[in-house]
């Protein structure tokens, strides 16, 4: 009993440990963030790796969404004659929630991992510390550029997502099921807002983009210098960041939408 | 040095891609576009009942979408639904005995004001009030009634 509350205790202790070393780093990379201005080259090549290379997952995933989302609403709306709010069904579930959602998920799961992994190892095979040796900051020169296309590719890929996915419920909507087109659109626009639905889902996925980025660098730069010290960090950089973004967009979601 | 140019070009791209889907979202899926004057003036209308209208429920006139209402309150005085709108500034001629009336779009769709217009020669502005209202018409207290006077006449 003494032993397993002891164990509790310990863990707890851990978890927060680790929780304030991640607040720390965040505050660090936050704070890196002007050494990266002057080196705008540093942040290209982290856009190109985070963002460009995320580019087909996000948009092929967006179109089989957006063409899945078609035929399921159409099944369900026909039945109560409704096919016209196919469009408002599609984009309004695309906008506010899978969109900023699926693509943050695929995000971690394409670039998070991939940055856990590029940061674990180059600890691993001490190149954090060989960078340190000559008087560089590795989180300036490192860290913080990557943590900076994250933010900046999140809202760019969640909107490809939704605008992809739109596309798609109307390619499969009035394409393949004849729903007609003008009703697919003038629907949806007159009834998705641009406030209410278009900013707040860039919010969302700005927040996502901040979260998943975080946990990805975070676990990558904690990560035990081995190699199954790598793999365990990038396994906690995909759970984590889903557990975040789930969570996180419940959170939001109650904020935004609350009331009508 | 080719690889770098390349790698720039593909980058642009795709920020290009990033925005040109944000102004479609904003443009062609969302209401932005027509809001882009934004001048209006504001009447407001007590009804006995305004049933399920909402802030943003359009006001209509013959048909056409003429502006939107801005707020909904009850006045604890008396006991009216007070309900405010915004009606775009080019349609300044509406006569100051028009009819507002809540309406439902189908059988089951949304509620909206429809306002109809009288003979005054004289024309609403901003802040003045509609008289002559008609209230929502409540399906329940509709079925009620008939099914009450379904019951007398058969005794």
């Amino acid at each position: 009993m003494i032993q397993f509350l002891q164990g509790l205790g310990k863990s707890t202790r851990t978890s927060f440990t680790k929780l304030g070393r991640a607040t720390f780093f965040l505050l660090r990379t936050l704070s890196g963030l002007f050494s990266v201005l002057p080196r705008p080259r540093l942040l290209l090549n982290q856009l190109y790796f985070v963002g460009v290379l995320s580019f087909l997952i996000i948009t092929i995933s967006g179109l089989f969404v957006g063409m899945v989302l078609g035929l399921q609403g159409y099944y369900i709306l026909s039945d109560f004659g409704a096919e016209a709010s196919l469009g408002l069904m599609v984009a309004s579930s695309l906008v506010r929630e899978l969109g900023p959602v699926v693509s943050a998920l695929l995000f971690a799961g394409r670039a998070g991992s991939a940055l856990t992994a590029e940061i674990g190892l180059m600890k691993a095979t001490e190149q954090l510390s060989g960078i340190e040796m000559m008087a560089v900051d590795p989180i300036k020169r490192i860290i913080s550029p990557r943590f900076l296309a994250g933010l900046l590719s999140m809202p760019l890929l969640a909107a490809l997502f939704s605008a992809v996915g739109i596309i798609g419920g109307q390619l499969v909507g009035s394409g393949l099921l004849g729903v007609d087109e003008g009703a697919y659109w003038s629907q949806m626009q007159a009834k998705l807002d641009f406030q209410d639905d278009i900013i707040n889902g860039i919010i969302k996925s700005i927040v996502f983009g901040f979260v998943a980025t975080w946990i990805a660098l975070f676990e990558g730069y904690d990560a035990m210098p081995t190699s199954e010290g790598v793999s365990r960090a990038t396994t906690r950089t995909v759970v984590n960041s889903a557990f975040s973004i789930l969570g996180l967009d419940f959170i939001l979601t109650a904020l935004m939408f609350g009331d009508d | 040095m080719q690889h770098t140019s390349t790698q720039d070009t593909l980058v642009g791209l795709f920020v290009a891609a990033g925005v040109a889907s944000l102004f479609f979202l904003s443009l062609q899926v969302s209401n932005l576009s027509s809001f882009y004057d934004k001048e209006t003036y504001t009447i407001t209308a007590r009804f006995e009942n305004s049933g399920g209208l909402k802030v943003k429920s359009p006001v209509s006139a013959a048909g056409v979408k003429i502006g939107q209402v801005s707020a909904i309150d009850f006045d604890p005085k008396s006991y009216q639904s007070v309900v405010t709108m915004k009606i775009q500034a080019p349609y300044n001629t509406l006569p100051d005995d028009t009819t507002a009336s809540i309406f439902t779009a189908g059988l089951l769709g949304e509620q909206y004001v429809n306002l109809e217009p009288g003979g005054s020669e004289t024309f609403l502005h901003d802040n003045s009030k509609i008289d002559i209202t008609q209230s929502a018409i409540i399906l329940e207290k509709a079925i009620g009634q008939f099914l009450f006077k379904a019951a007398e006449e058969k005794k």
